[in-house]
Protein backbone atom coordinates (compact mmCIF):
# COMPACT_ATOMS: atom_id res chain seq x y z
CA UNK A 1 0.00 0.00 0.00
CA UNK A 2 1.49 3.74 -1.01
CA UNK A 3 1.83 5.88 2.00
CA UNK A 4 0.92 9.70 1.28
CA UNK A 5 2.15 11.94 3.87
CA UNK A 6 0.26 15.09 3.97
CA UNK A 7 2.18 18.01 5.37
CA UNK A 8 -0.29 21.07 6.67
CA UNK A 9 0.88 24.86 6.38
CA UNK A 10 2.49 24.75 9.80
CA UNK A 11 5.17 22.13 8.93
CA UNK A 12 3.03 19.19 10.99
CA UNK A 13 3.21 15.70 9.27
CA UNK A 14 0.66 13.10 8.97
CA UNK A 15 1.50 9.95 7.14
CA UNK A 16 -1.52 7.52 5.92
CA UNK A 17 -1.63 4.35 3.91
CA UNK A 18 -3.67 5.05 0.66
CA UNK A 19 -5.21 2.54 -1.24
CA UNK A 20 -4.28 2.13 -5.32
CA UNK A 21 -7.27 3.97 -7.67
CA UNK A 22 -8.68 6.22 -4.80
CA UNK A 23 -7.63 10.07 -4.49
CA UNK A 24 -5.08 12.20 -2.61
CA UNK A 25 -8.18 13.95 -1.42
CA UNK A 26 -10.17 10.91 -0.96
CA UNK A 27 -7.19 9.32 1.71
CA UNK A 28 -7.39 12.80 3.10
CA UNK A 29 -10.82 12.59 3.87
CA UNK A 30 -10.74 9.06 4.99
CA UNK A 31 -8.46 9.53 7.69
CA UNK A 32 -9.56 12.92 8.97
CA UNK A 33 -6.37 14.90 7.23
CA UNK A 34 -7.37 18.66 8.14
CA UNK A 35 -6.93 21.50 5.43
CA UNK A 36 -8.51 19.91 2.70
CA UNK A 37 -11.92 21.05 2.16
CA UNK A 38 -13.18 19.28 -0.89
CA UNK A 39 -16.80 20.70 -0.78
CA UNK A 40 -17.67 19.30 -3.73
CA UNK A 41 -16.30 15.42 -3.28
CA UNK A 42 -14.04 15.22 -5.97
CA UNK A 43 -16.00 16.77 -9.04
CA UNK A 44 -13.21 19.32 -9.95
CA UNK A 45 -16.35 21.45 -9.62
CA UNK A 46 -14.45 23.84 -6.37
CA UNK A 47 -10.99 24.02 -5.98
CA UNK A 48 -11.31 23.67 -2.42
CA UNK A 49 -8.50 20.26 -2.35
CA UNK A 50 -5.67 22.17 -3.39
CA UNK A 51 -2.26 21.11 -2.32
CA UNK A 52 1.37 21.80 -3.22
CA UNK A 53 3.41 18.56 -4.61
CA UNK A 54 6.39 17.77 -3.27
CA UNK A 55 8.95 18.82 -5.78
CA UNK A 56 10.38 14.91 -5.94
CA UNK A 57 7.01 13.73 -7.37
CA UNK A 58 6.16 16.35 -9.21
CA UNK A 59 6.92 14.55 -12.61
CA UNK A 60 5.64 11.15 -11.28
CA UNK A 61 2.22 12.81 -10.77
CA UNK A 62 2.07 14.78 -14.00
CA UNK A 63 0.47 17.99 -15.30
CA UNK A 64 -3.18 18.53 -14.45
CA UNK A 65 -6.06 18.52 -16.96
CA UNK A 66 -6.97 21.54 -18.94
CA UNK A 67 -10.17 21.64 -16.77
CA UNK A 68 -8.08 21.00 -13.18
CA UNK A 69 -5.94 24.09 -14.71
CA UNK A 70 -8.17 25.59 -15.19
CA UNK A 71 -9.77 25.54 -11.92
CA UNK A 72 -6.51 26.31 -10.53
CA UNK A 73 -5.26 29.36 -11.96
CA UNK A 74 -7.93 31.37 -10.37
CA UNK A 75 -7.28 29.54 -6.90
CA UNK A 76 -5.61 31.04 -4.15
CA UNK A 77 -1.72 30.97 -3.64
CA UNK A 78 -0.72 28.86 -6.87
CA UNK A 79 2.43 28.05 -7.01
CA UNK A 80 4.69 25.67 -10.19
CA UNK A 81 3.52 22.35 -8.04
CA UNK A 82 -0.56 23.04 -7.01
CA UNK A 83 -2.74 20.38 -7.92
CA UNK A 84 -6.00 19.38 -7.07
CA UNK A 85 -5.47 16.44 -5.05
CA UNK A 86 -9.21 14.81 -6.00
CA UNK A 87 -7.79 14.43 -9.22
CA UNK A 88 -4.41 12.72 -8.17
CA UNK A 89 -4.89 8.92 -8.11
CA UNK A 90 -3.03 6.93 -5.75
CA UNK A 91 -0.63 3.95 -7.83
CA UNK A 92 2.11 2.03 -6.62
CA UNK A 93 4.66 4.30 -8.06
CA UNK A 94 3.36 7.61 -5.73
CA UNK A 95 4.38 5.64 -2.63
CA UNK A 96 5.92 8.11 -0.48
CA UNK A 97 4.32 11.08 -2.14
CA UNK A 98 4.03 14.13 0.30
CA UNK A 99 1.84 16.85 -0.39
CA UNK A 100 1.36 19.96 1.57
CA UNK A 101 -1.95 22.36 2.21
CA UNK A 102 -2.38 25.38 1.67
CA UNK A 103 -3.12 27.69 4.56
CA UNK A 104 -6.74 27.96 3.30
CA UNK A 105 -8.81 26.68 0.72
CA UNK A 106 -11.55 29.59 0.35
CA UNK B 1 -30.93 33.99 24.70
CA UNK B 2 -29.13 31.60 27.00
CA UNK B 3 -25.67 31.46 28.09
CA UNK B 4 -23.07 30.31 25.77
CA UNK B 5 -23.92 26.92 24.20
CA UNK B 6 -23.55 23.54 26.04
CA UNK B 7 -25.55 21.12 23.89
CA UNK B 8 -26.06 21.74 20.71
CA UNK B 9 -28.79 19.13 18.84
CA UNK B 10 -29.01 18.85 14.50
CA UNK B 11 -31.74 17.30 13.16
CA UNK B 12 -30.81 15.95 9.93
CA UNK B 13 -27.52 14.31 8.88
CA UNK B 14 -27.29 15.41 5.43
CA UNK B 15 -24.37 17.71 4.08
CA UNK B 16 -25.60 20.59 5.92
CA UNK B 17 -25.98 18.95 9.59
CA UNK B 18 -23.14 17.23 8.89
CA UNK B 19 -21.56 20.51 8.48
CA UNK B 20 -22.83 22.41 11.09
CA UNK B 21 -21.02 19.26 13.36
CA UNK B 22 -17.95 19.58 11.73
CA UNK B 23 -17.77 23.05 11.73
CA UNK B 24 -18.72 23.25 15.64
CA UNK B 25 -15.90 20.84 16.00
CA UNK B 26 -13.55 22.51 14.30
CA UNK B 27 -13.99 25.96 16.03
CA UNK B 28 -13.14 24.43 19.21
CA UNK B 29 -16.62 23.39 21.00
CA UNK B 30 -16.22 21.32 23.40
CA UNK B 31 -19.71 20.79 24.22
CA UNK B 32 -22.49 17.62 23.59
CA UNK B 33 -23.51 18.18 20.12
CA UNK B 34 -26.12 15.25 18.82
CA UNK B 35 -26.87 14.46 15.14
CA UNK B 36 -30.02 12.75 14.20
CA UNK B 37 -30.54 11.32 10.57
CA UNK B 38 -33.56 9.30 9.90
CA UNK B 39 -31.37 7.35 7.20
CA UNK B 40 -29.26 4.54 8.17
CA UNK B 41 -25.98 6.11 6.86
CA UNK B 42 -23.71 8.58 8.53
CA UNK B 43 -23.57 11.86 6.32
CA UNK B 44 -23.16 11.72 2.66
CA UNK B 45 -22.65 13.63 -0.71
CA UNK B 46 -25.74 13.13 -2.32
CA UNK B 47 -24.53 14.50 -6.27
CA UNK B 48 -23.16 10.97 -7.00
CA UNK B 49 -25.75 9.40 -6.08
CA UNK B 50 -27.24 10.31 -9.83
CA UNK B 51 -24.18 9.76 -11.59
CA UNK B 52 -21.12 7.92 -10.57
CA UNK B 53 -23.25 5.74 -7.92
CA UNK B 54 -25.63 5.48 -10.02
CA UNK B 55 -23.31 3.57 -12.93
CA UNK B 56 -21.64 1.51 -10.22
CA UNK B 57 -18.70 2.96 -9.89
CA UNK B 58 -18.54 4.24 -6.35
CA UNK B 59 -19.31 2.26 -3.18
CA UNK B 60 -21.53 3.84 -0.58
CA UNK B 61 -18.75 3.99 1.91
CA UNK B 62 -16.79 6.35 -0.80
CA UNK B 63 -19.53 9.06 -0.78
CA UNK B 64 -19.40 9.61 3.64
CA UNK B 65 -18.38 12.78 4.18
CA UNK B 66 -16.25 11.74 7.11
CA UNK B 67 -15.22 8.06 8.24
CA UNK B 68 -17.73 6.79 10.86
CA UNK B 69 -14.59 7.05 12.97
CA UNK B 70 -14.30 10.43 12.63
CA UNK B 71 -18.28 10.32 14.76
CA UNK B 72 -16.82 8.47 18.04
CA UNK B 73 -13.05 10.25 17.37
CA UNK B 74 -14.96 14.05 18.11
CA UNK B 75 -17.29 12.96 20.63
CA UNK B 76 -20.35 13.84 17.99
CA UNK B 77 -23.21 11.42 19.26
CA UNK B 78 -24.45 10.47 15.33
CA UNK B 79 -28.06 9.05 15.80
CA UNK B 80 -29.07 6.94 12.73
CA UNK B 81 -32.22 5.36 11.27
CA UNK B 82 -34.03 7.40 14.05
CA UNK B 83 -36.54 10.64 13.54
CA UNK B 84 -37.10 13.48 15.26
CA UNK B 85 -40.82 13.56 15.72
CA UNK B 86 -41.81 16.49 17.69
CA UNK B 87 -39.76 20.18 18.72
CA UNK B 88 -40.64 21.60 22.32
CA UNK B 89 -39.17 24.82 22.34
CA UNK B 90 -40.19 25.09 25.86
CA UNK B 91 -38.91 22.23 27.43
CA UNK B 92 -36.03 22.80 25.05
CA UNK B 93 -35.91 19.01 23.50
CA UNK B 94 -36.68 16.99 20.60
CA UNK B 95 -39.35 13.94 20.91
CA UNK B 96 -37.90 10.84 18.91
CA UNK B 97 -39.73 8.26 16.99
CA UNK B 98 -38.19 5.92 19.51
CA UNK B 99 -35.83 5.89 22.69
CA UNK B 100 -35.72 9.22 25.26
CA UNK B 101 -36.11 12.55 24.12
CA UNK B 102 -33.00 14.97 23.45
CA UNK B 103 -32.24 18.24 25.54
CA UNK B 104 -30.76 21.38 23.44
CA UNK B 105 -30.07 24.67 24.22
CA UNK B 106 -29.32 25.32 20.65
CA UNK B 107 -30.92 23.34 17.87
CA UNK B 108 -30.45 23.50 13.83
CA UNK B 109 -32.78 22.27 11.85
CA UNK B 110 -31.32 20.48 9.00
CA UNK B 111 -34.32 18.60 7.54
CA UNK B 112 -33.84 18.89 3.88
CA UNK B 113 -36.39 18.06 0.94
CA UNK B 114 -38.18 15.12 -0.30
CA UNK B 115 -38.98 14.48 -3.54
CA UNK B 116 -42.60 15.89 -5.04
CA UNK B 117 -44.91 13.30 -5.86
CA UNK B 118 -46.68 13.25 -9.07
CA UNK B 119 -50.91 13.16 -8.34
CA UNK B 120 -51.71 10.72 -11.21
CA UNK B 121 -53.38 7.33 -11.07
CA UNK B 122 -50.82 4.67 -10.62
CA UNK B 123 -48.46 6.68 -8.87
CA UNK B 124 -47.91 4.34 -6.02
CA UNK B 125 -46.94 0.82 -8.22
CA UNK B 126 -44.16 -0.76 -7.65
CA UNK B 127 -40.82 0.66 -10.06
CA UNK B 128 -41.63 3.88 -9.69
CA UNK B 129 -38.91 5.06 -7.68
CA UNK B 130 -37.28 8.94 -6.85
CA UNK B 131 -33.58 9.78 -6.60
CA UNK B 132 -32.81 11.20 -2.89
CA UNK B 133 -31.22 8.78 -0.74
CA UNK B 134 -28.80 5.78 -0.95
CA UNK B 135 -31.62 3.55 -0.51
CA UNK B 136 -33.36 4.94 -3.15
CA UNK B 137 -30.60 4.85 -5.75
CA UNK B 138 -30.00 1.06 -4.72
CA UNK B 139 -33.52 0.10 -5.51
CA UNK B 140 -33.37 2.17 -8.87
CA UNK B 141 -29.85 0.28 -9.58
CA UNK B 142 -31.06 -3.33 -9.83
CA UNK B 143 -33.35 -2.10 -13.11
CA UNK B 144 -30.56 -0.26 -14.62
CA UNK B 145 -29.75 -2.76 -16.66
CA UNK B 146 -28.91 -2.95 -20.37
CA UNK B 147 -31.25 -3.47 -22.57
CA UNK B 148 -34.46 -2.46 -19.52
CA UNK B 149 -37.05 -0.15 -20.27
CA UNK B 150 -36.79 3.63 -18.21
CA UNK B 151 -39.41 6.37 -18.31
CA UNK B 152 -37.46 10.05 -16.34
CA UNK B 153 -40.75 12.00 -15.73
CA UNK B 154 -38.57 15.63 -15.18
CA UNK B 155 -35.96 16.65 -16.75
CA UNK B 156 -34.12 18.39 -14.26
CA UNK B 157 -30.51 17.78 -13.15
CA UNK B 158 -31.38 14.66 -11.41
CA UNK B 159 -33.54 13.10 -14.30
CA UNK B 160 -31.09 14.29 -16.63
CA UNK B 161 -28.02 12.88 -15.16
CA UNK B 162 -29.61 9.30 -14.68
CA UNK B 163 -31.01 9.09 -18.20
CA UNK B 164 -27.99 9.83 -19.37
CA UNK B 165 -26.26 7.04 -17.08
CA UNK B 166 -28.79 5.30 -18.33
CA UNK B 167 -28.30 5.60 -21.95
CA UNK B 168 -24.74 4.74 -21.12
CA UNK B 169 -25.47 1.06 -19.15
CA UNK B 170 -27.57 0.57 -22.85
CA UNK B 171 -30.66 1.33 -20.92
CA UNK B 172 -33.93 2.35 -23.46
CA UNK B 173 -34.62 5.61 -22.16
CA UNK B 174 -37.55 8.24 -22.57
CA UNK B 175 -37.47 11.97 -20.93
CA UNK B 176 -41.20 13.40 -20.36
CA UNK B 177 -41.07 16.97 -19.50
CA UNK B 178 -44.00 19.18 -18.81
CA UNK B 179 -42.37 22.43 -20.23
CA UNK B 180 -41.09 22.78 -23.44
CA UNK B 181 -37.51 22.46 -22.47
CA UNK B 182 -35.34 20.87 -20.20
CA UNK B 183 -33.86 22.17 -17.32
CA UNK B 184 -36.34 25.09 -17.96
CA UNK B 185 -36.37 25.89 -13.31
CA UNK B 186 -32.33 25.62 -13.60
CA UNK B 187 -30.63 27.21 -16.39
CA UNK B 188 -31.65 29.47 -19.75
CA UNK B 189 -33.03 28.06 -23.49
CA UNK B 190 -29.88 27.76 -24.29
CA UNK B 191 -28.48 25.09 -22.52
CA UNK B 192 -31.92 23.60 -22.60
CA UNK B 193 -32.01 22.72 -26.60
CA UNK B 194 -28.03 21.74 -26.19
CA UNK B 195 -29.07 19.22 -23.40
CA UNK B 196 -32.07 18.64 -25.53
CA UNK B 197 -30.04 17.28 -28.53
CA UNK B 198 -27.28 15.33 -26.79
CA UNK B 199 -29.73 13.16 -24.75
CA UNK B 200 -31.16 12.48 -28.36
CA UNK B 201 -28.17 12.01 -29.43
CA UNK B 202 -27.55 9.34 -27.24
CA UNK B 203 -30.81 7.45 -28.24
CA UNK B 204 -32.80 8.26 -25.61
CA UNK B 205 -36.65 10.07 -26.51
CA UNK B 206 -36.90 13.06 -25.42
CA UNK B 207 -40.55 14.65 -24.87
CA UNK B 208 -41.57 18.01 -24.45
CA UNK B 209 -44.49 19.79 -23.25
CA UNK B 210 -45.54 15.85 -22.21
CA UNK B 211 -48.52 15.92 -20.60
CA UNK B 212 -48.33 12.54 -18.05
CA UNK B 213 -52.08 11.19 -17.55
CA UNK B 214 -51.13 8.17 -15.15
CA UNK B 215 -49.22 5.20 -14.92
CA UNK B 216 -50.32 1.63 -15.69
CA UNK B 217 -49.64 -2.03 -14.23
CA UNK B 218 -50.45 -4.67 -12.03
CA UNK B 219 -48.66 -4.27 -8.76
CA UNK B 220 -45.59 -3.05 -10.69
CA UNK B 221 -45.40 -0.52 -13.83
CA UNK B 222 -45.49 -1.36 -16.73
CA UNK B 223 -46.64 1.60 -18.80
CA UNK B 224 -46.80 5.30 -18.75
CA UNK B 225 -50.18 6.92 -19.83
CA UNK B 226 -49.91 10.20 -21.89
CA UNK B 227 -53.23 12.63 -22.46
CA UNK B 228 -54.48 11.58 -25.50
CA UNK B 229 -53.83 7.67 -24.61
CA UNK B 230 -50.74 6.91 -25.94
CA UNK B 231 -48.79 4.25 -23.34
CA UNK B 232 -45.20 4.13 -23.35
CA UNK B 233 -44.20 0.75 -21.98
CA UNK B 234 -41.66 0.30 -19.34
CA UNK B 235 -39.63 -1.54 -16.92
CA UNK B 236 -38.85 1.29 -14.19
CA UNK B 237 -39.70 5.01 -13.87
CA UNK B 238 -37.94 7.70 -12.30
CA UNK B 239 -39.73 10.36 -11.16
CA UNK B 240 -37.89 14.11 -10.85
CA UNK B 241 -39.70 16.80 -10.63
CA UNK B 242 -38.39 18.83 -7.80
CA UNK B 243 -38.37 18.48 -4.19
CA UNK B 244 -40.68 19.80 -1.34
CA UNK B 245 -38.90 21.02 2.24
CA UNK B 246 -39.47 19.66 5.37
CA UNK B 247 -41.36 21.89 7.23
CA UNK B 248 -43.45 19.90 9.29
CA UNK B 249 -41.33 20.23 12.51
CA UNK B 250 -40.22 23.55 12.25
CA UNK B 251 -44.35 24.33 11.54
CA UNK B 252 -45.45 22.46 14.81
CA UNK B 253 -43.00 24.27 16.00
CA UNK B 254 -44.29 27.45 15.57
CA UNK B 255 -41.64 28.57 13.45
CA UNK B 256 -41.72 31.21 11.12
CA UNK B 257 -42.12 29.40 7.76
CA UNK B 258 -42.74 30.05 4.37
CA UNK B 259 -41.47 28.29 1.22
CA UNK B 260 -38.64 27.25 3.72
CA UNK B 261 -37.85 27.97 6.95
CA UNK B 262 -37.26 31.42 7.38
CA UNK B 263 -33.81 32.81 8.60
CA UNK B 264 -31.39 35.70 8.83
CA UNK B 265 -28.24 36.31 7.89
CA UNK B 266 -26.94 34.56 10.92
CA UNK B 267 -28.81 31.27 10.35
CA UNK B 268 -31.28 32.23 12.86
CA UNK B 269 -34.78 31.21 12.64
CA UNK B 270 -37.64 33.27 14.30
CA UNK B 271 -36.47 31.78 18.10
CA UNK B 272 -32.92 32.74 18.48
CA UNK B 273 -31.70 29.73 19.67
CA UNK B 274 -33.31 27.86 16.64
CA UNK B 275 -31.20 27.84 13.42
CA UNK B 276 -31.83 26.48 10.20
CA UNK B 277 -29.58 25.37 7.23
CA UNK B 278 -29.86 23.97 3.78
CA UNK B 279 -32.23 22.68 1.18
CA UNK B 280 -34.68 23.25 3.93
CA UNK B 281 -33.84 27.10 4.97
CA UNK B 282 -35.80 30.05 3.05
CA UNK B 283 -32.15 32.57 3.67
CA UNK B 284 -31.15 36.21 2.42
CA UNK B 285 -28.86 35.48 -1.10
CA UNK B 286 -26.97 38.56 -0.40
CA UNK B 287 -25.11 38.46 -4.06
CA UNK B 288 -28.74 39.66 -5.09
CA UNK B 289 -30.33 41.17 -2.75
CA UNK B 290 -32.99 38.85 -1.92
CA UNK B 291 -34.31 35.66 0.22
CA UNK B 292 -34.87 32.71 -1.43
CA UNK B 293 -34.39 28.96 -0.99
CA UNK B 294 -31.22 26.79 -2.51
CA UNK B 295 -31.03 22.79 -2.92
CA UNK B 296 -27.39 22.80 -3.68
CA UNK B 297 -23.88 21.19 -1.80
CA UNK B 298 -22.57 25.11 -2.03
CA UNK B 299 -25.67 26.20 -0.04
CA UNK B 300 -25.72 22.95 2.92
CA UNK B 301 -22.04 23.73 3.27
CA UNK B 302 -22.26 27.62 3.96
CA UNK B 303 -25.31 26.97 5.99
CA UNK B 304 -24.05 25.01 8.29
CA UNK B 305 -20.72 27.19 8.44
CA UNK B 306 -22.90 30.03 8.72
CA UNK B 307 -25.03 28.46 11.59
CA UNK B 308 -22.09 27.01 13.49
CA UNK B 309 -20.50 30.77 13.41
CA UNK B 310 -23.03 31.93 14.79
CA UNK B 311 -23.78 29.60 17.65
CA UNK B 312 -20.20 30.02 18.58
CA UNK B 313 -20.33 34.24 18.62
CA UNK B 314 -17.13 33.19 15.90
CA UNK B 315 -15.90 34.85 12.81
CA UNK B 316 -18.67 34.27 9.90
CA UNK B 317 -17.63 32.29 6.96
CA UNK B 318 -16.88 34.16 3.57
CA UNK B 319 -20.01 34.18 1.42
CA UNK B 320 -20.12 32.61 -2.04
CA UNK B 321 -22.06 33.13 -5.16
CA UNK B 322 -24.12 29.78 -5.35
CA UNK B 323 -22.91 27.13 -7.62
CA UNK B 324 -23.90 23.72 -8.84
CA UNK B 325 -22.83 21.33 -11.24
CA UNK B 326 -23.60 18.38 -13.50
CA UNK B 327 -22.32 15.91 -15.28
CA UNK B 328 -23.66 14.07 -17.92
CA UNK B 329 -21.94 11.84 -20.46
CA UNK B 330 -18.67 13.69 -21.24
CA UNK B 331 -20.14 16.97 -20.38
CA UNK B 332 -19.44 18.97 -16.95
CA UNK B 333 -22.24 21.94 -16.26
CA UNK B 334 -20.69 24.14 -13.84
CA UNK B 335 -23.04 26.87 -12.68
CA UNK B 336 -22.26 30.18 -10.74
CA UNK B 337 -24.93 32.95 -9.81
CA UNK B 338 -29.05 32.71 -10.47
CA UNK B 339 -30.01 33.32 -13.81
CA UNK B 340 -33.68 34.37 -13.00
CA UNK B 341 -34.21 37.34 -13.74
CA UNK B 342 -31.57 37.94 -16.79
CA UNK B 343 -32.71 40.90 -18.81
CA UNK B 344 -29.99 39.46 -21.49
CA UNK B 345 -27.61 36.36 -22.23
CA UNK B 346 -24.33 36.49 -24.28
CA UNK B 347 -22.98 33.09 -25.26
CA UNK B 348 -19.12 32.43 -25.77
CA UNK B 349 -18.20 29.86 -27.53
CA UNK B 350 -19.84 27.29 -30.26
CA UNK B 351 -22.46 24.46 -28.84
CA UNK B 352 -21.60 22.27 -31.72
CA UNK B 353 -17.99 22.09 -30.04
CA UNK B 354 -19.53 20.58 -27.02
CA UNK B 355 -17.34 23.87 -25.19
CA UNK B 356 -19.63 26.68 -24.59
CA UNK B 357 -20.99 29.31 -21.95
CA UNK B 358 -23.64 31.17 -21.35
CA UNK B 359 -23.65 34.79 -19.91
CA UNK B 360 -26.81 35.55 -17.88
CA UNK B 361 -26.60 39.80 -17.34
CA UNK B 362 -29.35 41.91 -15.66
CA UNK B 363 -29.16 45.88 -16.02
CA UNK B 364 -25.71 45.64 -17.74
CA UNK B 365 -24.15 43.24 -15.45
CA UNK B 366 -23.28 39.99 -14.50
CA UNK B 367 -26.01 37.72 -12.79
CA UNK B 368 -24.98 33.97 -13.78
CA UNK B 369 -22.98 32.11 -15.66
CA UNK B 370 -23.76 28.24 -17.27
CA UNK B 371 -20.51 26.58 -18.15
CA UNK B 372 -20.32 23.67 -20.51
CA UNK B 373 -16.73 21.99 -20.43
CA UNK B 374 -15.12 25.86 -20.19
CA UNK B 375 -13.96 25.52 -16.27
CA UNK B 376 -12.52 29.41 -17.28
CA UNK B 377 -15.59 31.10 -18.28
CA UNK B 378 -17.27 29.04 -14.84
CA UNK B 379 -14.52 30.31 -12.70
CA UNK B 380 -14.26 34.34 -13.58
CA UNK B 381 -17.71 34.17 -14.11
CA UNK B 382 -18.01 33.09 -10.58
CA UNK B 383 -16.36 36.44 -10.07
CA UNK B 384 -17.88 38.61 -11.86
CA UNK B 385 -21.30 37.55 -10.50
CA UNK B 386 -19.38 38.26 -7.12
CA UNK B 387 -18.18 41.83 -7.95
CA UNK B 388 -21.87 42.36 -10.16
CA UNK B 389 -19.41 43.29 -12.84
CA UNK B 390 -20.35 45.36 -15.30
CA UNK B 391 -18.68 43.53 -18.91
CA UNK B 392 -19.74 44.55 -22.48
CA UNK B 393 -21.41 42.10 -24.17
CA UNK B 394 -18.77 42.23 -27.13
CA UNK B 395 -16.41 41.00 -25.19
CA UNK B 396 -17.75 38.51 -23.00
CA UNK B 397 -18.83 37.07 -27.00
CA UNK B 398 -15.52 37.05 -27.91
CA UNK B 399 -13.46 34.01 -27.65
CA UNK B 400 -9.89 35.93 -28.89
CA UNK B 401 -10.32 37.96 -25.36
CA UNK B 402 -9.46 35.19 -22.41
CA UNK B 403 -11.73 35.04 -19.73
CA UNK B 404 -7.71 36.03 -17.52
CA UNK B 405 -8.20 39.26 -19.71
CA UNK B 406 -11.60 40.08 -19.27
CA UNK B 407 -11.95 39.30 -15.26
CA UNK B 408 -8.86 41.88 -15.25
CA UNK B 409 -10.51 44.44 -16.89
CA UNK B 410 -13.94 44.12 -14.74
CA UNK B 411 -11.48 43.94 -11.80
CA UNK B 412 -9.93 47.68 -12.65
Amino acid sequence: MPKITYIDSSGKERQVEGKNGMTVMETAIKHNIPGIDADCGGACACATCHVYVDEAFTAKVGKPSAMEQSMLDFAENVKENSRLSCQIKIRDDLDGLKVTTPESQH
Amino acid sequence: MSGAPQRIAIIGAGQAGGQAAYSLRQAGFEGAITLIGDEPAPPYQRPPLSKAYLKGELEAERLFLKPLEYYAEHNVDLITSNAAKKIDLAGRQIEMASGPAIAWDRLVIATGARPRKLPVPGADLDGILELRTLSDVDKLKWSAVKGARMVVVGAGYIGLEAAAVGAQLGMHVTILEAMPQVLSRVAGPEIGVFYTRTHREAGTDVRLGAKLEGFEGQGHVSGVRLVGGEVIPCDVVLVGVGVLPNLELALDAGLTCGNGIVVNAQGQTSHPDVYAAGDVAWRPLVHFGRDGRLESVHNAIEGGKIAAASMLGGPAPALEVPWFWSDQFDLKLQTAGLWTGADAQIIRGDAQSRAFAVFYLKEGRVIAVDAVNSAPEYVVGRRLVAAKAAVAPAELADKSISMKDIGARAAS
